[in-house]
């Protein structure tokens, strides 16, 4: 599993949801995309040992 | 999880709208508030020339994307802003945007056209890197708006941005800058009409976007943006967007709705104190404005 800003990459052992895998790394669901291969998966996929999965965050941004 | 719309397989979920969507549905319903939005506060209209300044983000290019989809008539502008690396990656995948899709980029560099960075003009400014940025950012596109006969400037300014600017401005009961937060800034005094499409889309729907178009745009954070107050702001209205999902819309809708005239008058007087800059012409409250102070002490 790849974590971006800042990249990090963590193994953890599946099944696991894709909710429960967010509660676990203690992730804000409103702050991230979930990707496996190259498309989104929502949170209640069941995500499996052999899954290669990218945490990836959306929130940007500087403000004048 | 199922498609609201179609019962095909969901890839994602928007809570606040208590759905999923599958690929094509969210692209079309991602498309379609960028519609509403436009109509509803009147940002394009039939025959505008649109330019829409892109950073090479998830926001701009999915911005710039979905215009294009809508047939507006509409071309990009990349300002290097001499932040490194991160800068390089921004304007290659902008680039990369324009090149696949025979979308027509203006370019500009602010070290090379303008003469300073943003770290080096943030420093010697003794402004924070991101109000040197943004000041930068909308002398720069105007100018070049008004230079190539556009009638409009487009941002990618999306929900969760304009959420967490009205949070900072109520928490700090910034009137004038409340009076004037706006999904469209009207034409006038020297500047073109500013308007941004994507108000109705959070940016996890936007970055959304360009991952299943396969847009390739800088995910990478900016490194002058770390720690600011702005992610401060986004990160507490996410955590109560998780615990109640549509607050944010709620939010800034209810603004625009209910408050937002009560400060209008604010806005109006903040307005009729503008002269033209003595040196380059743009309407300020002072005698010289203040991007040309920023250039001037960041030149040296």
């Amino acid at each position: 599993m790849v974590l971006r800003n800042p990249r990090r990459e963590v193994e953890l052992h599946g099944p696991m949801r894709v909710h429960a895998l967010l509660e676990r790394l203690e992730i804000n669901r409103e702050s991230v995309l979930v990707i496996r291969g190259d498309t989104l998966v929502t949170g209640d996929i069941q995500l499996h040992d052999e899954d290669e999965i990218e945490i990836r965050p959306v929130v940007s941004g500087g403000s004048s | 999880m199922k498609c609201r719309r179609c019962r095909a397989p969901a890839v994602i979920e928007i809570r606040r709208h208590n759905a999923g969507f599958c690929r094509d549905c969210f692209l079309r319903h991602s498309r379609e508030q960028v519609r509403k939005a436009i109509d509803d506060f009147d940002m394009i209209r039939p025959g505008d020339r649109v330019l829409v300044a892109v950073s090479g983000g998830k926001d701009s290019l999915a911005l710039w994307d979905i215009l294009r989809d809508l047939d507006v008539d509409v071309d990009g502008l990349y300002l290097g802003l001499g932040i490194g690396e991160y800068s390089d990656d921004s304007g290659r995948c902008a680039r990369a945007y324009a090149d696949e899709h025979g979308a027509k980029l203006v370019e500009l560099d602010l070290p090379a056209d303008v003469g300073f960075d943003i770290p080096t003009g943030a420093r010697v400014a003794r402004r924070a890197p991101c109000s040197a940025c943004g000041l930068s950012k909308r002398h720069l596109f105007n100018q070049a708006a008004v230079d190539g006969g556009y009638d409009v400037v487009a941002t990618g300014h999306n929900l969760d941005d304009e959420a967490a600017v009205l949070f900072g401005n109520v928490l700090r009961w910034s009137t004038e800058y409340l009076g004037r937060q706006l999904p469209v800034l009207p034409a006038g005094n020297g500047f073109v009409r500013k308007v941004k499409p994507l108000v109705r889309l959070g940016e996890r729907e936007t970055a959304a976007y360009c991952v299943l178009k396969g847009i390739d745009y800088q995910v990478e954070e900016c490194p002058m943006a770390a720690g600011n107050r702005h992610l401060g702001y986004k990160a507490a209205l996410n955590a109560i967007e998780d615990q109640s999902p549509g607050s944010k819309h709620a939010f800034y809708f209810g603004f625009l709705d209910k408050a937002s005239p009560l400060f209008t008058p604010e806005a109006v007087a903040e307005q009729e104190q503008l002269q033209a800059c003595a040196r380059c012409g743009t309407p300020t409250t002072g005698e010289v404005c203040a991007f040309c102070r920023l250039v001037e002490r960041a030149r040296g």
